[in-house]
């Protein structure tokens, strides 16, 4: 966790036109549209899925603790992969680029539990009757949860490639290939890493919702730690939430210690800085590998794979071109290509149009609309309240180094935790007392994502300069003048950053958190989440669509006018290097 | 004379011009109708301003930029890509940071399809030619600056080029690192043992191209022309108190003041002059600095220009620009090599604080058309504010993006320092309320 200089990607990019993002929008709900239309034609049954039955004994707890972590791998997979394609497309072709960008920067706004609801009629009409559909849709829920960042962070680095190393690998006649191994994906790869664990920490989260979902009449359980849960929550069993809790603990440590410790370790060599680091990430499994012989020995022949795979003398297929006898200019290609683009957004517009008003009423957007307003407001709430208790916690932590050391990675294993394995605790509580479920329920949204206003705001106090602090002292500044004008404001640019992350997570979290249930209780809070979870569990797919939209409007709205521009203030202001 | 020469060419550059486009459309011209020719067995030196144009002429031949016009040749065939037989070495130095030396070194053999035994052996000869020896697993970020341009001189050479381009390789050095890496580069050189037939060097260093080259081209700049073609006909190894060397870096700096003069407003809005003037950031601080240095003993108004750079260790360009500065506000004036204080100049060295900034502002709304108009527009309007944008779009009409953000950065600077109007950067908008 030692680079906090990345700008979160949800952000995007600064000089999208507007134009393309309505594009944008339009091609995903359209995509969305048609998944259901589809579904709708094949008038296959998408029920009938022979799921052997769970069983809540914790004997069994480490085989599903080992298929969820299964899938949480297997979508990293596909996300590293589609990350390389996209990125580079996006990166090297300028139209491409137009297209894509725009294309990422909403499906990033768009609610990731509510894509579920899609995947899981697209898949399982893929394979009907089979379990592999339902694999599949948790697998790419969970990709969908991981691939936004990292592709926009692999981009951004593609984009930043520094012009003295570009210029070398181009003098030393590096084919394209070759620059993409041995400089590009390299330079991207302490970005790429660090998002894919703030990936990896919020998969978490999506891969327990998926394994055990309803969409209308179809009902998945898959076996799982999520799908354990469920059951759990169904037979109002809380010792077994308790198992799961501790089995997911040692998962997240066992992931972090074995699997992501050793790569940020590793990765530390291509940090682009040319000095040193103060402080290099360390990994007992690392210097294991690296210190002993026969382990060394074992990676040996996968490390001169790779390095015979990146230099093979691979060329682009060149693209034919084609030379017709007109002169069509760059120009006017650019005019077609665009024209083709406006066209099918028109008409995928209409086609949306079409559709949603033969199920719906404008009444109905009014009410997702309002219920989009309240979620907004438990967010903000959410977010103040959350900012007035960690930031002081934080700032009192991070100006204690030693403690700092201790509790920054229980943050950071904090935020990693699907805060979703101990809902059922809270819903107890709640059912228990009989408190109302509107205001009560809220403190879910941001029980999981309010770690990483924590941790960032402790690594932003903890890299305050000495010196900064002792001119602070010398001329007497305490109190509230000390927090007004000396550790706020340098904090800040990192608090921001936590706090982008935790607000992005609570409006995905809404859609689990504004629902709850408790055996056969089931508690409701007005909001745009329990719209578009209600709307999936009744099979509503037109009132998902809608709720989607609306929630992916709202999120890009609250990043571009509110996040976007605090972020910019920060850096411009507030950067202490 | 160097028609005469027996040897073959390497490089041949014809009337070769390079503009490059700039927001308003219109186009910002680097270089203009350049000449060069290239043969085996000589070290040519680019020496110029910055913003000559050099680095994107050293770019043609290494075939990263094409050029707008002209025609660039190598060995016969003309340059679109990188060609074969050329290697640079970056000012930079452009290690790749998470390649170990010798990994950096093979780079570029690599790429070449070189077999792995035969790849190793001729890095390590060239790690070993190079003084690099013991450091084949270290990484860049291990090693100190003169250290890594070594790995970027060994990386070059291991390609056994025939013509090896430098874009100002010892800038980013220490002064005494960067003397050790000359002197055992022009050693290896004479003795022979490097692979190469020619070297391309570019620099501002005035000494530094009188110590390596066989020839040096003189540029201009705005646009890149060639001035002056010197031959320096000194033996190796060359001695900087010799009077021969004084001679020609007198020359040289004759030469480059020279070309300077012409830089009074004019009426034809020629880029340079007018409203359209490009100013360098010069320190206010840095040139009352020099002012006071110059009025003092002992050069009491009049100093020549390699004697002062080389008591301030300030660089020839360095220099120039700050002198440019004093130039234009008639603080001082550059001719032949010498630096002279005006009276203005004199005066201004006498003043308080006070009294040099009323002085200054006085000499920039005469002498600075840009800061004349600001202030014209400032008391016309009503509000007396005006957005930035207004003046940064008329600068751009003159010169490239970048050179009219730089020259807007100076305004400022100079502006602020002389009272005349404040500039707020968040609203990027300047106004003529003084904050009292």
């Amino acid at each position: 966790m030692s680079d906090n200089r990345i700008s979160p990607a949800a952000l995007g990019r600064a000089l999208v036109p507007n134009i393309w993002d309505m594009f944008a929008l339009v091609f995903i709900i359209l995509a969305l549209v048609l998944i259901v239309w589809g579904a709708q034609q094949t008038n296959a049954p998408i029920s009938a899925l022979d799921i052997r039955p769970l069983s809540l004994n914790p004997s069994h707890l480490p085989e599903y603790a080992l298929r969820t972590t299964l899938r949480m791998l297997l979508a990293i997979i596909f996300s590293l992969i589609f990350t390389f394609v996209y990125s580079a497309l996006a990166a090297k072709s300028r139209r491409a680029e137009i297209v894509l960008i725009p294309l990422l920067d909403i499906l990033q706004s768009m609610p990731i539990l509510g894509f579920l609801t899609f995947t899981v009629i697209f898949f399982l009409n893929l394979f009907p009757g089979n379990v592999m559909g339902a694999e599949l849709a948790s697998v790419f829920a969970i990709f969908t949860s991981q691939a936004w960042n990292m592709t926009f962070s692999m981009y951004q680095a593609l984009k930043t490639i520094p012009k003295d190393l570009d210029e070398a690998s181009q003098s030393f006649h590096l084919t394209p290939w070759q620059r993409f191994w041995r400089l590009e994906v390299p330079y991207a790869t302490p970005g790429l890493v660090w998002n894919t664990m703030m990936s990896m920490s919020g998969g978490w989260f999506f891969v327990v919702a998926s394994e055990a979902i309803t969409v209308g009449n179809t009902t998945i359980t898959l076996p799982g730690i999520g799908s354990y849960v469920a059951l759990a929550i169904e037979k109002q069993n809380l010792v077994a939430v308790g198992y799961a809790i501790v089995t997911m603990l040692i998962v997240i440590i066992a992931y972090d210690q074995f699997l992501f410790r050793p790569i940020v370790a590793w990765a530390d060599k291509f940090r682009f800085e040319q000095t040193s680091s103060e402080e290099a990430p360390t990994s007992w499994m690392l210097n294991l590998f690296r210190r002993t012989r026969a382990l060394r020995a074992f990676t040996v022949p996968f490390s001169s794979l790779a390095r015979k795979v990146s230099l093979m003398p691979v060329r682009w297929p060149s693209l034919p071109q084609i030379r017709l006898p007109l002169a069509i200019s760059s120009g006017s290609i650019d005019w077609v290509f665009f024209g083709v683009i406006g066209l099918a957004t028109l008409f995928g517009g209409w086609s949306i149009y079409a559709y949603l008003s033969a199920a719906l009423k404008w009444s109905d957007v009014w009410t997702a609309t309002f219920d989009g307003f309240v979620t907004l407001a438990r967010v903000v709430v959410l977010m103040i309240l959350a900012s007035l208790i960690w930031v002081p916690v934080g700032v009192w932590i991070g100006l204690r180094p030693k403690l700092a050391e201790k509790i920054q990675p229980l943050a950071q294993f904090l935020a990693a935790f699907p805060a979703n394995v101990a809902f059922p605790a809270f819903v107890v509580v709640i059912v228990h007392f009989q408190l109302n479920a509107d205001i009560w329920l809220s403190p879910l949204m941001i029980f999981g994502t309010q770690w990483y206003i924590l941790f960032n705001v402790i690594a932003g106090a903890s890299a305050f300069p000495n010196d900064l602090k002792e001119a602070a002292a010398s001329f007497h500044y305490t109190g509230w003048r000390w927090w007004a004008k000396v550790i706020l404001p340098g904090i800040f640019p990192y608090y921001i950053t936590g706090a982008i992350t935790a607000s992005g997570g609570s409006w995905n979290a809404a859609i689990v958190a504004e629902v709850a249930s408790w055996g056969k209780t089931q508690l409701t809070a007005v909001g745009l989440g329990s719209y578009i979870a209600n709307a999936t569990t009744a099979g509503d797919f037109p009132r998902v669509v809608l709720g989607m939209t609306i929630m992916g409007l709202m999120v890009t709205l609250f990043n571009r006018l509110l996040w976007r521009n605090l972020y910019a203030y920060s850096e411009r202001r507030l950067r202490l290097d | 004379m160097l028609e005469r020469s027996p040897q073959p060419k390497l490089i041949e550059l014809n009337k070769v011009s390079r503009a490059f486009p700039k927001a308003s459309g219109s186009q910002f011209q680097v270089l203009q109708d350049v000449d060069l020719t290239i043969r085996a067995g000589e070290i040519v030196g680019l020496l110029g301003r910055s913003g000559s144009g050099k680095s994107t002429l050293l770019r043609i031949i290494a075939g990263l930029v094409k050029p707008s016009s002209g025609s660039a040749v190598c060995r016969g065939e003309p340059i679109t890509a990188p060609p074969r037989g050329i290697a640079m070495v970056f000012q930079s130095f452009a290690l790749f940071p998470w390649l170990t030396v010798q990994q950096n070194v093979e780079l570029g053999l690599e790429a070449l399809g070189v077999e792995a035994s035969v790849r190793r052996a001729r890095a390590l000869a060239a790690i070993d030619l190079i003084g690099l020896d013991g450091f084949e697993n270290a990484y860049p970020k291990e090693l100190s600056g003169g250290m890594r341009q070594r790995v970027g001189f060994a990386r070059a050479l291991v390609v056994d080029p025939d013509l090896l381009l430098m874009d100002e390789p010892f800038s980013a050095l220490d002064v005494l690192t960067a003397e050790t890496l000359r002197t055992d580069f022009i050693d290896l050189w004479i003795e022979g043992r490097l692979p190469i037939k020619s070297v391309l060097m570019v620099t501002h260093n005035i000494e530094e191209a009188v110590l390596m080259c066989d020839r040096i081209l003189v540029f201009t700049s705005n646009p890149g022309r060639v001035a002056t073609d010197l031959k320096v006909d000194l033996p190796h190894p060359r001695d900087r108190l010799d009077p021969s060397f004084r001679q020609i870096v007198e020359t040289i700096y004759a030469r480059m003041t020279q070309r300077s003069e012409p830089k009074a407003p004019s009426l034809d809005g020629i880029p340079g002059t007018g409203v359209g003037m490009m100013l360098n950031q010069v320190s206010t601080n840095v040139m009352a600095g020099l002012i006071e240095e110059l009025a003092d003993a002992p050069y009491h108004g009049r100093a020549d220009l390699p004697v002062l750079a080389g008591t301030l260790q300030m660089e020839a360009d360095e220099l120039f620009h700050i002198g440019e500065a004093l130039q234009l506000l008639r603080l001082a004036h550059l001719s032949e090599g010498d630096l002279m204080l005006t009276d203005s100049g004199k005066r201004f060295a006498t003043l308080d604080t006070d009294g040099r900034k009323k002085l200054f502002a006085d000499l920039l709304v005469n002498y600075v058309p840009i800061v004349g108009l600001i202030r014209r527009v400032l008391e016309e309007r009503a509000t007396h504010a005006a957005p930035a944008a207004r003046f940064r779009n008329e600068l751009e009409d003159y010169m490239s993006e970048s050179n009219a953000d730089e020259t807007l950065k100076t305004i400022v600077a100079w502006a602020r320092y002389a009272e005349l109007f404040a500039y707020d950067e968040q609203s990027e908008q300047f106004s003529l309320e003084n904050p009292h």
